[in-house]
C-alpha cells in the first residue's frame, strides 16, 4: 500500500515522534510490511515540481492512493478562503488540497490532535480558524463534512495525540495493510481503541500515591499530581503509561501532569494546565466511570488511612522513605 | 540576455512548508524572495493566558525544536520572576537541550541534506554509487543507522523529561525530574552509545580528533567516516563557494549553565568580534502580511493582513540587528565561540561553510554533554521556586538547533499581554526589509546556477537545505 503525507498547519512534531519508531524503525517497520510513502515531506527526495506532479496524478486518478495521512490542522482563515496555508508552489490552500485529495484515498488518517480535532493550532482566539479534519474541537464535522467516509468506507482514522506515540501511527498504518481496522475499532472520537480503550492511569508509577489521595503540591514533588497540579490521566485515553516514550518515558513519569492531548479540545482546558480547579476545595473532574459520592468517600477514607511513607515522599523531589523491609522470619 | 521567474514548492526535506520565487538570468539566481506560506499566529493564541501557559503551549509551535522553545518560554518566565534556576535543574535542562539540538543535526546530515547528492542528476560523479548507497532518501545505509542512533539517544529526553517532543519537563525554577545516580549511569550508557555512532560512522575517528581541526585545510584531509564523503562532494561540486553569505553572524550563546554558557554570546560582522545587545534588534514587517510598524519585540505585535496586500510575500517579519540582518545557526555558533575551524569556514560562509560548521558542532555537542552529565549532582535539589510577577517582563534567549531563539513577554494582571517570539528561521529566511535589502538565504541564493529546463534547482536546493530551516517556528 502506499501513503501519501501532507504537513499541513501544525508543528511538524507527529512526523518527529514518528521518527523515534523502535525496533525496528520506523522505514523497516513500513518496509516489511509492504507499506512505502508516495510522498512525506521529510523523507522523500522528491522536491518541488516533482511534488506537484505526484499531487496532480493522484487528483487526476492517475495514481491510485492507499492511504493519506495529513498532520497538522487546516486553516479556513482569512474568511474561509484558507489562504493563511497556501501549499507552497500550487497556489491552492491546503484546505482545498485536503478536500480534493481526501476523495481519492482509499483511507484518510488524521495524524496528531491538530488534524484530528484542531488542536493547539485553534487555541485562544484561534487566529487561523483552524479545525481538524473530520472534527472541529469535539464536534464532527471539519475541513471535511460530518457524513465524509473515505473509499474504504471508513471516516477520518483519527489518530490523536500531541505529540502521537510513534508505536499509535505506524501500528494504525499496519492493521490498515492487514485490512484489520473496522470502524468497530475506533472509539467515539474516531481515535483506534488499540491504544484509547486504556487510561493514561493505567501503569502510571504514582499509582500507590493516586490510591492514598497523596498529593505532590508542587512540581518536581513526586506525589499524585491529580489534586492540585491539573493531572487528568484517569481521564485521558492513551496507553502511555503502558507502553512508554523514547525509551521508558511518559509525562506523568517525568513529574508533570497529563494534560489529555489525545482528547479534542484539551488546548483550552478552562484552567491553567498545571493547575487543578477546585470547588469548594474539592477538585473538579472525576476518574472516569467514578461515582461522585464514592470517589468523595473512598479519597476522604484512604486520605485518613495514608502510610507515613507515601506521606512524605509525595511532597519530597525522591523516594526519602523507603518501603519498610519484613524482618526474617527466624 | 534570458530571463525567467521559476516558483519553487512545496520544499520538502525542510521543517515546515517554504516557497521560493526566483529571477533567473542567463542561467543563474538574480533574485529570490522568500516566502513562509504558513500562519498559524501563537504570538496571538497566548494573549490573555496565564503567563505558565507558555510553557505548555510554546513547545508546540515547532515539533523539531520544541525543547528549544520551552527552554526559551522557561528563561523569559524566569527573567520576568527575577528568578534563576536551581543549579542542577539547570544543568539538566541544558542536557535535555543539547540532546535535541544534537539530534536535530544528525537528522539534517543524513536525512534531509545528504540525500541529494544520491539523486541520478549526479549519476557518473566518481563519488555517486557511494552517496546512493549511504544516503538515498528513506533508503540509505547511513539514514537507517542514524535513525536508530537518534531514537535511542532521545532515550535520555525520555527518561527526563518524558518524551520528546513536547516536554513541560523545563520550568523557569529548573527541571521536574530530579534524575538519580541510576538515572545518571543509564543516561551515560545512552550517551556512550551515540558516541560510538558518531565515531564508527559519521566521523569514522573521536570526537576530539574532529575537535581539535582547526583549518579547512585539515577537514578536507580528514579522509574517513561519512564526513569524507561529503568533503569529496562539496570539493567536486565547489560547495564552499555556493550560497555564500554576507559574513554576518549572530549568537544568543548556548547552555546557560551556573558558571557562564558553554558558548559564548555575540555577533561576528566580517570578521570583527561584537558583544549581544538586543536592544538594537527591530523586526521589520514591510515584506511581511503583517499590520504595523518595525518595532523592539518587546514592543512589537502580530496583525495579519487578512488582505494579504501586494508589497508583500510572506507570513515571516524581518528581523534586523542594527538594521543589517544576520546569519545564525551552528556555524554562526561556533564562528561566534571564536573555534578557529569555524572562523575558518566562515571566511568561505558558503554550503561546505554551514555543513562543516554543524559536523563541527556535533562533535562538540556530544564532548560537552558528556561534561554537563558528570557534573550533575543527584543529591542536590533540580527545581527552585519562581514567583510570576502579577506584572513584568521578561526575555529568554537560546541557542535551537538552527540558531537563536528569543522569547519576550509581557504579563499585565496576571496575564500574557503580550509575546513575540524571534525564531532562528525568522532571522535566515526573513524577506526583504524597508530598505529593499533581502534577507540572508535570499542574498546567498543570488548566483547560484539554474541547468537548461531545471524547475526545482538543485543548487537552490543544496544552498536552502545548508540553512537547515524550520519553517514551522519562523512564523509561528
Amino acid at each position: 500500500m502506499n501513503i501519501l503525507w501532507l504537513q499541513s498547519a501544525g508543528c511538524g512534531g507527529c512526523t518527529m515522534s514518528l521518527l523515534c519508531a523502535e525496533n525496528p524503525n520506523v522505514i523497516e517497520l513500513l518496509e516489511g510490511a509492504g507499506l512505502s510513502f508516495l510522498w512525506h515531506p521529510s523523507l522523500s527526495i522528491e522536491s518541488g515540481a516533482q511534488v506537484r506532479k505526484i499531487l496532480n496524478d493522484v487528483e487526476s486518478g492517475e495514481q491510485p492512493l492507499d492511504i493519506l495521512c495529513i498532520e497538522g490542522s487546516i486553516v479556513r482563515g482569512p474568511n474561509g478562503t484558507g489562504k493563511y496555508h497556501v501549499l507552497a508552489g500550487t497556489g491552492r490552500s491546503m484546505l482545498d488540497w485536503v478536500q480534493s485529495l481526501s476523495k481519492k484515498a482509499r483511507h484518510v488518517v488524521a495524524v496528531g490532535t491538530c488534524a484530528t480535532y484542531g488542536g493547539v493550532t485553534s487555541a485562544g482566539e484561534n487566529p487561523s480558524d483552524a479545525v481538524g479534519v473530520q472534527y472541529e474541537g469535539a464536534h464532527r464535522g471539519g475541513a471535511l463534512p460530518a457524513d465524509f467516509t473515505s473509499a474504504s468506507g471508513l471516516p477520518v482514522i483519527n489518530v490523536a495525540g500531541c505529540p502521537t506515540h510513534p508505536d499509535w501511527v505506524t501500528e494504525t498504518l499496519l492493521l490498515l495493510a492487514e485490512d484489520a481496522l473496522g470502524e468497530d475499532q475506533l472509539d467515539g472520537y474516531g481515535r483506534p481503541k488499540f491504544y484509547a480503550d486504556n487510561l493514561v492511569h493505567h501503569a502510571c508509577p504514582k499509582n500507590e500515591f493516586y490510591e492514598y489521595k497523596a498529593s505532590a503540591t508542587k512540581l518536581s514533588e513526586i506525589g499524585c499530581m491529580m489534586e492540585h497540579l491539573g493531572c487528568v490521566g484517569t481521564q485521558a485515553v492513551g496507553d502511555c503509561n503502558i507502553r512508554g516514550w523514547n525509551g521508558e518515558g511518559s509525562c506523568t513519569r517525568a513529574g508533570y501532569p497529563c494534560i489529555n492531548c489525545t482528547a479534542p479540545e484539551f488546548e483550552e482546558p478552562g484552567h491553567a494546565f498545571t493547575e487543578t480547579p477546585k470547588f469548594a476545595g474539592i477538585p473538579v473532574g472525576l476518574p472516569s466511570d467514578m461515582p461522585k459520592a464514592w470517589f468523595m468517600a473512598l479519597a476522604s477514607l484512604s486520605k485518613a488511612a495514608t502510610p507515613r511513607r507515601i506521606e512524605v515522599n509525595a511532597t519530597s523531589d525522591r523516594i526519602t522513605v523507603p518501603p519498610s523491609l519484613k524482618a526474617p522470619k527466624s | 540576455m534570458t530571463e525567467t521567474s521559476l516558483l519553487v514548492g512545496p520544499f520538502n526535506r525542510v521543517e515546515g512548508d517554504l516557497e521560493i520565487r526566483l529571477d533567473v538570468t542567463d542561467g543563474k539566481v538574480s533574485a529570490a524572495y522568500t516566502n513562509s506560506p504558513l500562519f498559524r499566529g501563537f504570538e496571538r493564541i497566548l494573549l490573555g493566558k496565564p503567563p505558565t501557559e507558555a510553557l505548555t503551549i510554546t513547545p508546540r509551535i515547532c515539533g523539531i525544536c520544541s525543547i528549544s522553545q520551552s527552554a526559551a518560554a522557561a528563561r523569559a518566565l524566569a527573567d520576568a520572576a527575577g528568578a534563576t534556576p536551581a543549579p542542577e535543574g539547570e544543568k539538566t535542562a541544558a542536557l535535555l537541550h543539547a540532546v535535541e539540538n544534537l539530534a536535530d543535526h544528525v537528522t539534517h546530515f543524513n536525512m534531509f541534506f545528504m540525500p541529494d547528492f544520491a539523486r541520478p542528476d549526479y549519476a557518473g560523479k566518481p563519488w555517486h554509487d557511494r552517496a546512493v548507497d549511504r544516503f538515498t532518501a528513506a533508503q540509505g545505509s547511513a539514514l537507517r543507522v542514524a535513525m536508530d542512533a537518534r531514537a535511542r539517544l532521545l532515550h535520555i529526553v525520555g527518561l527526563l523529561g518524558g518524551k520528546w517532543p513536547h516536554t513541560l519537563a523545563i520550568q523557569p525554577g529548573g527541571v521536574t525530574r530530579a534524575p538519580t545516580m541510576r538515572d545518571k549511569v543509564r543516561i551515560s550508557a545512552d550517551l556512550t552509545a551515540f558516541r560510538r555512532y558518531l565515531e564508527q560512522q559519521l566521523f569514522g575517528g573521536s570526537v576530539e580528533e574532529f575537535e581539535a581541526l582547526t583549518t579547512v585545510d585539515a577537514l578536507s584531509d580528514w579522509g574517513r567516516g561519512d564526513v569524507a564523503l561529503f568533503m569529496e562532494i562539496a570539493h567536486d561540486l565547489d560547495l564552499a563557494h555556493s550560497g555564500q553569505g554576507a559574513g554576518r553572524y549572530l549568537s544568543f550563546g548556548a547552555y546557560p549553565l551556573p558558571n557562564g554558557p558553554i558558548w559564548q554570546a555575540g555577533t561576528w560582522t566580517n570578521g570583527i568580534e561584537g558583544p549581544l545587545d538586543t536592544s538594537g534588534i527591530a523586526e521589520d514587517i514591510s515584506h511581511a502580511w503583517m499590520l504595523g510598524d518595525a518595532a523592539h519585540p518587546s514592543q512589537g505585535m502580530t496583525v495579519p493582513d487578512v488582505d494579504m496586500s501586494a508589497d508583500a510575500y510572506s507570513w515571516c517579519k524581518a528581523p534586523r540587528l542594527n538594521g543589517l540582518g544576520y546569519e545564525t545557526g551552528a556555524l554562526a555558533r561556533q564562528v561566534v565561540d571564536g573555534h578557529p575551524l569555524a572562523r575558518d569556514l566562515a571566511k568561505q560562509g558558503g554550503v561546505l561553510g554551514r555543513v562543516g560548521g554543524r559536523l563541527l558542532e556535533i562533535a562538540r555537542t556530544q564532548i560537552a554533554m558528556e561534561s554537563i552529565l558528570a557534573d550533575i549532582d543527584p543529591k542536590a535539589p533540580f527545581m527552585d521556586r519562581a514567583k510570576l510577577p502579577a506584572n513584568g517582563e521578561g526575555m529568554g534567549l537560546v541557542e535551537a538547533a538552527r540558531g537563536s531563539l528569543g522569547h519576550w513577554i509581557r504579563i499585565e494582571d496576571g496575564a500574557i499581554a503580550s509575546y513575540q517570539i524571534i525564531a532562528p528561521t525568522t532571522w535566515n529566511f526573513s524577506p526583504r526589509d524597508a530598505g529593499g535589502t533581502p534577507g540572508p538565504v535570499e542574498a546567498a541564493l543570488v548566483g547560484a546556477p539554474v541547468r537548461e529546463g531545471e524547475e526545482t534547482p538543485l543548487s537552490v536546493q543544496h544552498i536552502v537545505r545548508s540553512f537547515d530551516p524550520c519553517m514551522v517556528c519562523t512564523v509561528h
